[in-house]
């Protein structure tokens, strides 16, 4: 059974090949995507984090930068 | 008129989606991979290689359907002087080049078996090569520009030039002798695909096409936070 799936009557190789190729790149396209938010996120709350305390609370007075720093996208 | 579309809302929805979006896409991929390799038949022709068809033909699909919205996208952000529709035209970018080298890749790999040949410049083969040609030139356009009204105008250039070439992918099998077979499925009429096959075909485009949502969201809220760290030096 698990021969005869991964053979494929000798179209195993490419059947497999083309799926492999498929998730490689879904794989790096997910990885370079998440680096690039958590790198953007970090440099958001290290900048958040410099602040003195008036201009951090204008910035917290925004709704979208309270969502980033209480976001962490865990997937 | 596009209030909904302002980013600091959409921000509140785009920020919690991507874990229920990927959750969704591994339940849908995990269905469509064991129809795809175990459960759908082979071909009375192609045998197996068929199975190629499950990852050659949504990535085809969406890569043309991503670049269309791109265009459409950057035509209405001029029109009506919103960023944010080019903000969401480059986010969707990433995810469309990529689902376009997918298609050229995993159909050069069927075209060996099947054609006895990996590369051969046919109409619909070349056609999608020039569309990955135009997603490359947006995605650089966007990075080497610093000028943000020269990369709309450039960006949205790239676009209109590029569709063009979308309804030459579309009937290039129809309108020239090609290697690559016709369309078997048709919105209009009775498509000459078996249900056995259409089936997974459509759970793996649906697997897809959650993928790119979810790769659009991350890559919606990277630039959404870029903009607010701009925001940040500024006061």
């Amino acid at each position: 059974m698990i021969n005869e799936l991964l053979k494929m009557n000798g179209y195993g190789l490419y059947v497999w090949s083309a799926f492999s190729f498929t998730f490689l790149s879904f794989s790096t396209l997910y990885m370079i995507t998440k680096f690039q938010y958590v790198k953007e996120r970090n440099k958001f709350v290290s900048k958040f984090g410099a602040l003195d305390s008036k201009r951090a609370e204008v910035a917290r007075s925004q709704t979208i930068n309270r969502e980033i720093l209480s976001s962490n996208q865990s997937i | 008129m596009f209030k909904f579309s302002e980013p600091n809302k959409i921000f509140l929805i785009t920020s919690k989606a991507p874990k229920y979006v990927a959750a969704l896409f591994v339940v849908v991929i995990s269905i469509g991979l064991l129809e795809a390799l175990i459960f759908s038949p082979e071909d009375y022709k192609q045998s197996h290689s068929v199975r190629i068809m499950y990852v050659h033909v949504p990535a085809a699909w969406i890569s043309l359907g991503i670049f269309s919205s791109i265009t459409f996208l950057s035509l209405n952000g001029y029109i009506f002087k919103n960023k944010n529709f080019f903000l969401i035209a480059k986010s969707l970018a990433p995810s469309g080049f990529v689902f376009n080298i997918v298609a050229l890749v995993t159909g050069s790999i069927w075209g060996k078996p099947t054609w006895g040949t990996w590369w051969a410049w046919d109409a619909r083969i070349t056609s999608m090569l020039i569309l990955a040609l135009f997603y490359l030139m947006y995605l650089v356009a966007w990075r080497i520009y610093e000028d943000k009204e020269h990369v709309l105008k450039i960006t949205t250039t790239i676009t209109i030039l590029g569709i063009i070439n979308v309804p030459i992918i579309k009937y290039s099998v129809d309108w020239w002798n090609t290697l690559h077979q016709p369309a078997s499925i048709n919105v209009l009429s009775k498509s000459s695909i078996h249900s056995s096959m259409l089936f997974p075909l459509l759970i793996m485009t649906a697997a897809f096409a959650l993928f790119s949502l979810l790769i659009f969201l991350m890559k919606y809220n990277t630039e959404l936070i870029k903009i607010k760290n701009k925001g940040l030096d500024r006061l």
